[in-house]
């Protein structure tokens, strides 16, 4: 191969876009495989999880009362009796096919369920993210821009509280201050009780859905309600992403280029926007995508306490009554999400950044 | 010839000797930057306020006295009261044992659990390398809570089936680890050597890979408790954990949050714990990183 690549003749223009394209489809081909072999490591887990439950389905399904003719015969027809690879065989198609099981708490399927809930979750994490990155990342530049200011030393205090206090118990002292003590916020759930159903959900996002229809109000409620979560969920990711643009901003200003440029007598903010910012955008895509997929897991706590109907809110309903069904869907619909974040802005970093192609 | 210069020594006559100079050596590079010594003070209390619980704390964790319900913090009772009348002061501090267990337990379960699976994979390389690796990456690319969640909902609730369901979740990053030290170290002259003396692969493992992996571990785990501290906490407030009366930290908040609104001590108070332990882990972590592995200064 390598001796008929050299005789070839010299054919740059057309080669060099080929073989661009032909990288990129490895890439993207190499990401598809790694991404469905995860999934089927992560529904065998929940697979597994599902197995090892001390709890007989069968027995949930018959009753107790049932003879062990029914017995048998509900487990045959629950397929129970095949061997295991055969069962996860089924089980996976199952899941493809959309089917989670029914949901003992809301007696509905667990799909359904899950669509219903999902909205809420994602309108909450992507103002959570919106509020991270507008805040953190100008934090992260100042910060190494000024390295030991104030401001440097906030973003290391920030970025430790980010590591070490726990989100739901923020979430509370968060209500108890704003919400009982200064009533600069809404309480718990996303709107007042009186606006409660007045908006019919075209998206699930009431943000979006009261603004369509020109509900104003109904907006301004749904904001003052969903602004403190959204808060206490961008902290942790603006902790995150703070400290990381702060790192990645002094490697980019320790370079050569850098003192190049400030030689000329380029003017500082113009040094370290352009210079030294915009290399580490792709780096940063990749952060962002971390950090928002640790606020869908962050959710699941911060929707307890805030009584926010999302899926968070609903997994932990499901494991307090142990609704085996709704605990496996929302494992697997947020650790398929999850999963699928983490390796899009893995790819979308190699992808677009020159060197890591 | 005194302590200091016996530690000292450029060529130890034991292996002890090495030993016990290297470990004073990593003490005083971490006495000398004050938040890693600020960390070590906060995890010494911890430990000493776990071991002498019954004597700090000034009543009973359940004792209930109804007269003297959800008092605001006071002389009498620092922390105030909860709503059975129980002392928050006091059971903050019988907490420090249970959080204790809970990190000592992951630890003690899931370093050597990673060690063992990365160090294995790392030696042997090939189809052994790939099959434990794929594991160990499929487990590192799902959220840790939600994973958690799952195995303590499908074990039931209960503080050993937390403490088992976080292990279970945390042993891959130090796969992760073990594996990248194995691969240095692999082709090392001295394993060779060993291998020509005719050692065979677990012997090789055990004494003279596992070793050299310990201080990267070390630093990892003590890193990783602040995040074992938080999914125990978190999962003792969604009422998985710890089962009342247990003072754990996480459950009281959990108790707490009825009356946040009025009165906020209840669950504030044992959040403070929280966050102080957490902080303590962290701290020390950062400064034996700094000591023991100066080349990754800097990255998260």
């Amino acid at each position: 191969m390598a001796i008929d690549q050299q005789s070839a003749p010299p054919s740059p223009g057309p080669t060099l876009a080929h073989r661009r394209v032909q990288r990129m489809l490895a890439t993207v081909g190499g990401f598809a495989i790694t991404l469905l072999l995860t999934f089927l490591g992560l529904l065998a887990i929940t697979f597994f999880i599902g197995r090892v439950i001390p709890i007989d389905p069968v027995l949930a399904v018959v009753g107790d009362r049932a003879t062990q003719a029914q017995y048998d015969a509900a487990r045959i027809a629950m397929g129970l009796d095949l061997p295991l690879w055969q069962q996860f065989i089924s089980y996976v198609g199952k899941v493809f096919s959309g089917d989670l099981g029914m949901s003992v708490s809301t007696g509905r399927p667990v799909i359904e369920d899950l669509s219903r809930f999902f909205p809420a979750t994602f309108e909450m994490a992507t103002l959570g993210i919106l509020i991270g990155c507008v805040i953190g990342i100008p934090l992260g530049v100042t910060a190494a821009a000024r390295q030991g200011s104030w401001i440097d030393q906030i973003i290391r205090v920030v970025g430790l509280l980010g590591y070490s206090v726990p989100a739901f118990w923020l979430g509370l002292v968060g209500l108890a201050l704003f919400y009982a003590r200064l009533r600069w916020v809404g309480g718990p759930g996303r709107l007042d009780i009186f606006y409660d159903g007045l908006v019919s959900p075209v998206t699930g996002m009431i943000l979006i859905d009261s603004l369509l229809q020109g509900e104003i109000d109904i907006f301004w409620n749904a904001v003052s309600h969903i602004i403190l979560p959204a808060a206490v969920l961008g902290f942790f990711s603006l902790a995150y992403i703070a400290r990381m643009t702060r790192s990645f901003m002094l490697d980019q200003l320790s370079q050569e280029f850098v003192t190049t440029a400030r030689v000329k007598g380029v003017p500082e903010r113009v040094v370290i926007w352009r210079h030294a910012f915009n290399p580490i955008r792709v780096p940063l895509i990749t952060v962002v995508g971390l950090s928002y997929a640790g606020l869908l897991e962050g959710s699941v706590m911060i929707e307890t306490v805030f009584s926010w109907p999302g899926i968070g809110n609903y997994l932990t309903t499901a494991l307090l009554n142990a609704d085996m069904n709704a605990v496996l869907g929302s494992t697997l619909v947020i650790g398929a999400v999850f999963i699928v974040i983490n390796k899009v802005s893995d790819v979308l970093y190699r992808v677009l950044d020159p060197r890591a192609r | 010839m005194n302590t200091r210069d016996w530690l000292l020594a450029d060529s130890p006559a034991s292996r002890w000797q090495a030993n016990a100079g290297r470990a004073y050596r990593v003490f005083t590079a971490l006495m000398r930057n004050p938040l890693s010594v600020l960390g070590g003070v906060i995890i010494l209390v911890l430990l000493l306020t776990a071991a002498f619980a019954p004597w700090i704390a000034p009543y009973s964790p359940t004792g209930q006295d109804l007269t003297s319900r959800l008092l605001p913090p006071s002389a009498t009772n620092w922390m105030g009261t909860d709503e059975l009348g129980r002392d928050i002061f006091s059971r903050v501090v019988w907490g420090s044992q249970i959080t204790l267990t809970i990190v000592l337990l992951v630890a003690l379960i899931s370093a050597p659990l990673g060690l063992l699976v990365g160090a294995v994979a790392g030696y042997f390389g090939g189809w052994i390398d790939r099959i434990l690796m794929g594991f160990t990456d499929v487990f590192l690319s799902l959220p840790k809570l939600i994973l958690a969640l799952a195995f303590v909902a499908a074990l039931g609730p209960g503080i050993n089936n937390a403490i088992i369901a976080i292990a279970i979740t945390s042993w891959p990053a130090y796969a992760r680890i073990a594996r990248a030290e194995t691969l240095t170290i692999r082709n090392a002259e001295y394993i060779s050597a060993v291998q020509l003396a005719g050692g065979g692969p677990i012997r090789i493992i055990v004494q003279h890979i596992l070793p050299l992996c310990t201080s990267s571990m070390i630093i990892r785990v003590t890193l990783d408790m602040a995040g074992v501290i938080l999914t125990a906490a978190g999962l003792g407030f969604i009422g998985l954990g710890a089962q009342p009366p247990l003072p754990e930290w996480g459950a009281m908040i959990s108790r707490g949050r009825t009356f946040i609104l009025d009165q906020w001590w209840v669950a504030t108070m044992p959040g403070f714990a929280i966050i102080i332990v957490s902080l303590g882990f962290c701290f020390l972590g950062d400064g034996l990183r700094d000591v023991l592995d100066p080349k990754s200064e800097g990255k998260s």
